[in-house]
This record gives structure tokens, C-alpha cells and sequence, in this order.
């Protein structure tokens, strides 16, 4: 036992592999958040009206709220007047070849294992790769113009799309929703917007890059996912940051609407520096994520792996509003050395025969903490919902931890819900018996913390899932010795 | 190919092992038999490298190289094989993904190119087919959800793919019915060489009809107090452990 955790802490204490800093000029504005920074931000975006006064909304409200104490995480003191609200990339006009992009920036994505234009023309990929705040490339937009699907920056369809985002911002996600999301829907730079029209399938999977770049830049990004009547897609997010001593606040918002028989599969791998083993640095991750299944026999499924940042904070739901509509949530998130993991998601049933799944796999090393906060509530008039949770926590060493907060509310009889727990140690028994066979301790570790998530990690797409399960390898390495 | 000198192991703080003594040669079968709790499967577990179990005193010496000094891995590499008494069950590891590993780090250990896809298949179905283990069992997870008798089957497998120098049989046989029994002694003749060794841990005398020791070992109370020919194991059967108990009062 003394040995096993002699290892585990070898192999969890090694450096993050992702840490550098890309040199790219940055135009910024002064630190601090006012009324006046927000006008400058969307006055810089050059933004309708609306937009302003949706920021100032949620601002005037953000000041009256309180940071949510309620989670299992301890969050140092954020100073709001210390960060920068706003930073694009300096070259901001649009490229029509790669040859025009900074090199520094292409040189990042390569550091990333991202070959721009290798991956759209393998993988079929069209990547909207945002680096700090502002959309710098976006590709195959082309090809989903034919088929009326549009895919580019949130600017952008505040710009040509204003009607869409009017009638669908802050529908999953109104500006009060909570202290980050209305943080971040005053201050929000950039993001990802989806527009899916009827009756279409996308014909590939969506993704987006986002980089945390500039130093002392809070991001705060901002996505809307439309999927209209019998369409599909399915949206991939990924991300890497560079090293850093300083916490970097994030408060994204992710909003997805699934009208009629419409599908929608989030994707994320998330990776952002976790801090060093020390605890020191790594990101603040905030995140509002919720799908709305609007529709009658609408589906939305959350996927994701989840291994970075230093604080995380979220819990990416649905609302399952129309009839026969269906939502899932699959999750594995890991943490290791100081990293503080609260996550889980919420489901509400509204409609009637409503179903939904959950499931989620903790993976605690080090000394870090891992809960699991899950919400279902079945209103009155859900008739015959169903929900099945299963919440899984493997710890490595003694040193780390693993809550399990679930929420049952059940409002009618008819509905079914069932919730299954358990918690393992990874087993000195399974290490010694691959060991016998001539595997290392690290590999063995590696191989059975894979097997141990692997059906979460199925239902990612072919290349994320294979991405991810390096992810795993890696965060983990270090941990035990 | 394994010399042990007077090996005295713990387990728990209790004493287990004292003074264990035994040669092994290429080519020979050796039976460590004797009541439960003597100390079989310590022996076994120690010889693997188990950390459960302290090694207090003497010496092992396996290809002329101290155990000791090489990790559980490394003695794996080196060609020393444990058939568990209680298979490990892996989840989601699929038992293709474990043994391609395992097979890779030898032959890299080895300084041997590392199995392309193909010829990894090629080679499980030959091994498949020389042990008979049913196809299946190999697209399932490590050991998970399988019968006594498969997991039984499935280390037998696994030492057919590795191929060790010396591998170590704990109690192979208990849990088998007389097919199962049949098969699995049938996979260990086959991969017997002048080359190899093979230690079977066993209580009763039954494996012995299949498998032919050359020597029998008894294991009492932490010490070997009785080696022989096969013929040692008829005795036993005959006499019980009761003979040995009373010879040693």
C-alpha cells in the first residue's frame, strides 16, 4: 500500500504537457468592468442595440448577485477589477489562404496537434478555431452554406443573423440566470453560433478550438446551438491553454435549442492547465451549459471528458419540455494533484414520457477533490418520465476525494427514477495482475482507468474518442510509481 | 533457471515462509503440494513479485539474476509466468487490447519490433486454437463476467501468447470441471520444451493424472519436508496429509 502510493504520486506529479505561451499581438482594453467597458465591448463588436441592452441587463443584475458558495469547491477571492474584459487578435481581417495567417498562431495550433487544413481535409472536420476571444478562421463554411446550416462566430450572426439571436439568446439560458452566466452575458467576447434549418442532417461534425492566450484575459465565451425541426448535428469542443502562474477566470455559456424530432450531441474534451502539483495557477472553468429539448421527441446529448482546470463548476442540463423528448448526459471527468472538480447536470422533466440518462465516472488522484452534483426533477405534469443515473467514482491513493451530491424531485407517481452509485479504489490486485504479464505500473494504470470510463469515452466521435483517451493517459501520469 | 535459498516471507506480519529451499531446471515439472495454508501460494506470489508479501530472508536467483532486484514487470519480461488462482477482472479492458500490451512489452524488452495489428491476430487465433478457448471469450473484458473454468482457460491462454520460461500453476486446477480440466492440462503439455519449466501448485493429486511432474515437493508449515518422484503423489492421495502431519510432530 505504502508503495502504491509512492507510485501513484510519481506518476500524477509530472508537468503539463500543453504549457506554453504563443506570442501573438493582442489589442486589449484597460483591466476593470463598469458600465462604460461594456459599452466599449459592444461598441467594438459594433453591435445592435438590443445587444447592448441585453449586457447592461444582466450586468445591473450580475452586481446584485453573489458568488454560489453552495458547491464543494474553495474558491480564492476573484478580483473583478483586476482582469481584462477584452482582447482580440490584432489581425483581423479575413485570410483566404493559410499563408496569410500569423505564423505564431499557426505554429500554436500546431503545438496543439491541430494542422488546421490537414484536419478539414482528413477528418471532414469544419473547425471554427477561436483564439482569445475573436474568431480568426472559419472553414467549410462554404459547404454548409449550400445546405442552409450556418456555422461561424457569434459576432458574425449578431451581424447577419440578428433575428435569430434575438429571439433564441438567453432562451436556454436567460441573463439571470445565475452569477457566471450573467457575468458573462455582460461581458461576453465571442463564440460559436449553429444554425441547423429544417429537415437537415450536417453532413459533418462542427468543432471549435478555444485557446486561452492573452495574459490576465478572462474568457468569456458564448454559444448558441439551433437545431429547427428534424435536424441533427453533433458539435465537438476541445481545448488546451497555455501554462501559467495566474487563475484565469472562464464563464462560458453554452445554450442549445432542439426543436421538433430535432438531435443535438455536445462533445467537449477539456484539457485547460490545471495548475501545477503544487495547486498554484491553472484555470477557473464556470461554465453554464443547458439544452433545451423544446420540441415533441427532441434529443440533446451531452458528452464529455473532462480532465483540466484548476476549479470546475459545471453542470451542462436539459430541459426536457417537449413530449417523448430524450436527454443524456455522459461524463467523465478526472482530477488530480490540487484540482477541485463540482459537476454533474440537472435534468427536468416537463413533457410527458420524457426520458433521460446519466452518467457519470469520477477519476480522483493526488490531492484533488471530485464531486458529482446531479438534479432531476419531475414536475407534476410529466407523466411517465423516466430517468436512470448511474454515478461511478474510482479514486487512486488515499490522499484524494469523491462526493456524490444527487437530487431527486419527483412530482407524479407514474415516473420511474432510478440512481445507482458506487465508489472503487483502483485495485493493487488488478496492477499486480497486469504487471504479471509485463506491464508497467503507469500503462497498467492507464489501461484499467480507460477501461473504467470507457463507456462514457464510446460515445464520444471516433477522433475525439481517441484523443481523449491519451487525455486520460497523460493527466494521469505522474500519479502513481 | 530458479534457485531458491533459504526463503523465509510474511504476510500480514505473520510468518508464512521458513526456509524454503528448491532448484528448478529446463525442461522439468515441478508439484508444490500440500495442506491448505502451507505456504503454496505465497511461494507463488513471492516468486511474482507480489508487494502483499515481504520477503525477510535468503535469496532467488532466476536466468542467474537476482529476483529481487527486478520489478513485478520486468520478472514477466524476463520470462517467469503466474497462472492466478483468482483471476483479475478489468473492466472495459478488452482482453485483445490487454494481451497485444503485454505480448508488446516482452518483445520490446526483448528488443524485437513490436506486433503489427495483423500478425497480433494472427497470432491469437494460432494460440486460440492450440489451448481451444472459445473465440469469444477474447472480445470480452479481462476476465469480467467469465465462468471458474474460463478464467482458468484464459491464463492458460495468455501463457500460450507469452510464452515464459518459467511459469508458475497456483491451484490451476481448482474450479474445473473434468473437461475444463482436460483442456487446460492438454494447453500446459503442449507448451512444455526442454526450454521451459513449469512449477504446478496444487492440493490434490488429481491434476498430476494429466500433467506429469518429474518431481513432487511437500510444503508444510512454511518448509519444504518431503521431494520425490510422481510416485509421492500417489502416496499422498492415499494417505492424506495426515501421514505428513504426524511425521513432522
Amino acid at each position: 500500500m505504502e508503495d502504491q502510493n509512492k507510485l501513484i504520486h510519481e506518476v500524477t506529479q509530472r508537468d503539463y504537457r500543453f504549457g506554453f505561451v504563443s506570442d501573438i499581438e493582442t489589442d486589449t482594453i484597460v483591466k476593470g468592468l463598469n458600465e462604460e467597458v461594456i459599452r466599449i465591448i459592444s461598441a467594438k463588436k459594433d453591435e445592435p442595440e438590443f445587444m447592448l441592452e441585453f449586457r447592461l441587463k444582466a450586468y445591473r443584475r450580475w452586481l446584485t448577485m453573489k458568488m454560489p458558495e453552495w458547491a464543494q469547491l474553495k474558491i480564492p477571492q476573484i478580483d473583478y477589477q483586476d482582469i481584462i474584459f477584452y482582447a482580440a487578435p490584432t489581425q483581423q481581417a479575413k485570410y483566404e489562404s493559410l499563408n496569410e495567417v500569423d505564423p505564431e498562431l499557426l505554429r500554436t495550433f500546431e503545438k496543439l496537434g491541430i494542422p488546421l487544413e490537414e484536419q478539414k481535409m482528413l477528418s471532414g472536420v469544419a473547425v471554427d478555431a477561436v483564439i482569445d476571444s475573436v474568431s480568426v478562421k472559419t472553414t467549410f463554411k462554404e459547404t454548409l452554406a449550400e445546405r442552409g446550416i450556418i456555422f461561424c462566430s457569434f459576432s458574425e450572426a449578431v451581424k447577419h443573423h440578428p433575428d435569430l439571436i434575438q429571439k433564441y439568446l438567453g432562451m436556454a439560458v436567460p441573463y439571470n440566470d445565475n452569477y457566471f452566466a450573467a457575468l458573462n452575458s455582460a461581458v461576453f467576447s465571442d463564440g460559436s453560433f449553429v444554425y441547423i434549418p429544417k429537415g437537415t442532417r450536417c453532413p459533418m461534425e462542427l468543432s471549435t478550438y478555444f485557446r486561452i492566450n492573452a495574459q490576465n484575459t478572462g474568457q468569456f465565451e458564448r454559444t448558441l446551438i439551433i437545431a429547427d425541426d428534424d435536424s441533427y448535428v453533433s458539435y465537438l469542443e476541445g481545448c488546451t491553454a497555455p501554462m501559467r502562474d495566474e487563475n484565469q477566470l472562464h464563464a462560458a455559456v453554452v445554450e442549445i435549442i432542439a426543436l421538433d424530432r430535432a438531435e443535438v450531441k455536445y462533445s467537449t474534451v477539456q484539457n485547460w492547465y490545471p495548475g501545477d502539483k503544487n495547486g498554484l495557477g491553472g484555470i477557473f472553468n464556470f461554465v453554464t451549459k443547458r439544452g433545451i429539448c423544446k420540441g415533441i421527441s427532441s434529443k440533446i446529448l451531452w458528452n464529455q471528458v473532462e480532465t483540466g482546470s484548476a476549479i470546475t463548476w459545471k453542470y451542462p442540463s436539459c430541459v426536457l419540455m417537449g413530449d417523448n423528448s430524450v436527454a443524456e448526459f455522459n461524463s467523465v471527468a478526472l482530477t488530480n494533484n490540487f484540482q477541485q472538480a463540482d459537476t454533474g447536470t440537472k435534468m427536468i422533466h416537463i413533457g410527458k414520457n420524457t426520458k433521460s440518462t446519466i452518467v457519470s465516472k469520477g477519476i480522483s488522484a493526488g490531492h484533488s477533490s471530485n464531486s458529482y452534483r446531479g438534479l432531476v426533477r419531475v414536475a407534476p405534469k410529466a407523466e411517465n418520465a423516466r430517468n436512470y443515473s448511474q454515478c461511478d467514482s474510482l479514486l487512486l491513493g488515499d490522499t484524494c476525494g469523491a462526493h456524490t451530491f444527487p437530487y431527486i424531485e419527483v412530482g407524479n407517481s407514474s415516473s420511474i427514477i432510478e440512481h445507482e452509485a458506487t465508489t472503487s479504489k483502483i485495485g493493487e490486485d488488478q496492477i499486480f495482475y497486469c504487471n504479471q504479464r509485463g506491464i508497467s505500473t503507469e500503462d497498467a494504470i492507464g489501461m484499467i482507468v480507460n477501461g473504467y470510463a470507457r463507456e462514457v469515452i464510446n460515445k464520444l466521435p471516433m477522433e475525439f474518442a481517441v484523443e481523449a483517451q491519451k487525455l486520460l493517459q497523460i493527466s494521469l501520469e505522474g500519479s502513481v510509481g | 533457471m530458479l534457485v531458491i535459498k533459504d526463503l523465509y516471507a510474511k504476510v500480514e506480519g505473520k510468518d508464512i515462509l521458513k526456509g524454503i529451499n528448491l532448484t528448478v531446471n529446463a525442461g522439468e515439472v515441478h508439484a508444490i503440494m500440500g495442506p491448505n495454508g502451507s505456504g503454496k501460494s505465497t511461494l507463488a506470489n513471492v516468486l511474482a513479485g507480489n508487494t502483499n508479501f515481504e520477503v525477510t530472508h535468503g535469496t532467488i536467483t532466476f536466468n542467474g539474476k537476482n529476483i529481487f532486484d527486478m520489478s513485478p514487470d520486468v520478472r514477466a519480461k524476463e520470462g517467469l509466468f503466474l497462472s492466478f488462482q483468482y483471476p483479475v477482472e478489468i473492466p472495459g479492458v478488452s482482453m485483445v487490447n490487454f494481451l497485444k500490451t503485454a505480448v508488446n512489452e516482452h518483445r520490446k524488452y526483448r528488443n524485437e519490433k513490436e506486433l503489427s495489428a495483423g500478425d497480433f491476430l494472427k497470432l491469437m487465433r494460432e494460440k486460440k486454437a492450440m489451448v481451444q478457448i472459445d473465440s469469444q471469450l477474447t472480445n470480452r473484458s479481462v476476465n469480467e463476467g467469465f465462468s471458474g473454468g474460463e478464467k482458468k482457460k484464459n491464463e492458460i491462454f495468455q501463457m500460450a501468447m507469452l510464452e515464459p520460461k518459467l511459469a508458475i500453476l497456483d491451484e490451476t486446477d481448482s474450479g474445473l470441471d473434468i473437461d475444463a480440466l482436460r483442456i487446460v492440462s492438454n494447453g500446459v503439455n503442449m507448451l512444455k520444451s526442454p526450454y521451459n519449466a513449469t512449477i504446478l501448485v496444487t492440493h490434490y493429486q488429481r491434476l498430476l493424472d494429466y500433467i506429469v511432474p518429474d518431481f513432487v515437493h511437500v510444503l508444510y508449515e512454511g518448509r519444504i519436508v518431503k521431494s520425490a518422484g510422481k510416485e509421492l503423489a500417489f502416496e499422498l492421495e492415499e494417505k492424506g496429509y495426515d501421514w505428513i502431519k504426524k511425521e513432522q510432530e
